[in-house]
């Protein structure tokens, strides 16, 4: 395998943002009221990702290392705004489906994270092909959890699409699937479905990854942030 | 008056941040633990949210919209958002060292807290704005962010209780760690359901 498919397999399997990593916790729950939500949701915050791993990686040796973070933040927020007027103007069906949590995307904490880890230590193209990795894995998380939620929920199948099925009338749809707590469910049992699918293929070894403090994410923005202050003192 | 107290109870309760807008879910999840940190980690939000509230509403009426900028709004609010985070830190900690002991650690993660920017735009979403309530839009603005943050120290504080009592007992293997949180925070979600007839 060569780096930059290996960083597209690391991206989706070994290292999936939503499952593993439990990164950009916000728009994976708000959003996947359908599969097409979630997929639009994955889409361009995929974008955002490969953009932003490209520029900032082409910027790495000119961006002054104490105002790094700051710097990131400019040119996320600035590819946020192209995404969301694009949106706006050629897909509004989606712009209204997804309202607020797109111009969220500047604080999702997968994009910073793979900035500040990856991006900023790595030439251009392998640090693309890293947010193609990581963008197609939240794309398929986002899918999988609407598919589910809008499954069970509402009785359809990729509503929104050409392929649109909706169930026989004999389906009583469970609302409560595609409210909030629905989303809260889902989440949890496709992570403890992996989890217990790990535990099968590894015996009794302890469950790794995350251990439900999300520590990933606030160890992440707390570490950017002590860094930040440094650069500010 | 009546529509202050609406929108309070609204932000606070009814759409309640984390539980139905899902904003503010990392912290959530993160530093829940313990109802002490969990009280901590709500007391920076409140303090956060309502100033910042206050100045991308004055932003957004003095500058923003005068110079015919709307559009900019994303980039300027998370700019300010970050920058104020940092002036509160470094204000608190020379006027009143006891408040920065009790809110130090939580502040420079608040930053990344997506309720904050949430927060923002949603008083220019919900028109929240001098050209539209004069003066009443900068304080429908306070209100809204002061009730949306303290609606999510209510949810983070709950649900630290419950995480208190869950940490002795005995869950099966595949639901340990996040998967049983998640699932707590769902049944909150249920329960908060009751306030929508609230309004």
């Amino acid at each position: 395998m060569s780096k930059y498919t290996e960083r597209i397999y690391n991206g989706i399997v070994k290292e999936n943002p939503t499952f593993i990593l439990m990164l950009g916790m916000c728009p994976t729950l708000a959003v996947t009221t359908s599969a097409f939500n979630g997929m639009g949701m994955g889409l361009s915050t995929m974008v955002v990702l490969v953009a932003s791993n490209l520029l900032i990686s082409m910027l790495r040796r000119i961006i002054p290392d104490k105002v790094r973070i700051p710097a990131y933040i400019v040119v996320v927020a600035t590819l946020v705004t192209v995404v969301q007027l694009l949106i706006q103007a050629f897909i509004p069906a989606l712009y209204d489906a997804l309202g607020l949590y797109i111009p969220l995307i500047v604080v999702n904490c997968i994009i910073l994270g793979r900035a500040e880890s990856y991006a900023s230590k790595n030439p251009p193209v392998v640090s693309a092909c890293d947010g193609i990795g990581m963008g197609l894995g939240f794309t398929l998380a986002l899918t999988l959890i609407g598919f589910f939620r809008e499954l069970i929920g509402a009785g359809t199948i990729l509503s929104g699409t050409p392929l649109a099925v909706t169930l026989p009338e004999i389906y009583e749809p469970i609302a409560i699937f595609v409210l909030a707590p629905g989303a809260f469910l889902v989440l949890a049992l496709i992570i403890a479905t992996l989890n217990a699918l790990h535990i099968k293929n590894n015996g009794n070894k302890k469950v790794e990854g995350c251990d439900g403090n999300c520590a990933s994410c606030s160890g992440l923005s707390r570490c950017l942030s002590e860094q930040e202050k440094q650069g500010v003192e | 008056m009546k529509e202050l107290l609406l929108v309070l109870i609204g932000s606070a309760l009814v759409n309640n941040v984390v539980l139905s807008q899902f904003l503010g879910l990392c912290p959530f999840l993160g530093v829940s633990k313990q109802v002490k940190t969990a009280a901590s980690m709500g007391g920076a939000v409140i303090f956060v949210i309502t100033i910042a509230s206050a100045v991308a509403s004055l932003i957004y009426d003095f500058i923003l919209v005068p110079a015919d900028l709307k559009y900019l709004q994303t980039i300027v609010f998370i700019l300010v958002i970050a920058a104020l985070v940092q002036t509160v830190e470094m204000f608190l900690k020379k006027t009143s060292p006891g408040l920065y002991q009790a809110l130090g650690v939580y502040l420079p993660l608040i930053t990344t807290n997506c309720a904050v920017l949430g927060v923002a735009l949603t008083n220019v979403q919900k028109e929240y704005v001098a050209a539209k309530m004069g003066a009443m839009g900068f304080v429908t603005s306070v209100v809204n962010g002061f009730a949306t943050a303290v609606g999510f120290t209510v949810a983070i504080v709950l649900l630290a209780g419950i995480r208190e009592r869950i940490a002795h007992n005995d869950i099966p293997k595949p639901f340990q760690g996040a998967p049983i949180v998640l699932l707590t925070a769902c049944l909150m979600a249920i329960a908060f359901f009751g306030f929508s007839g609230l309004i």
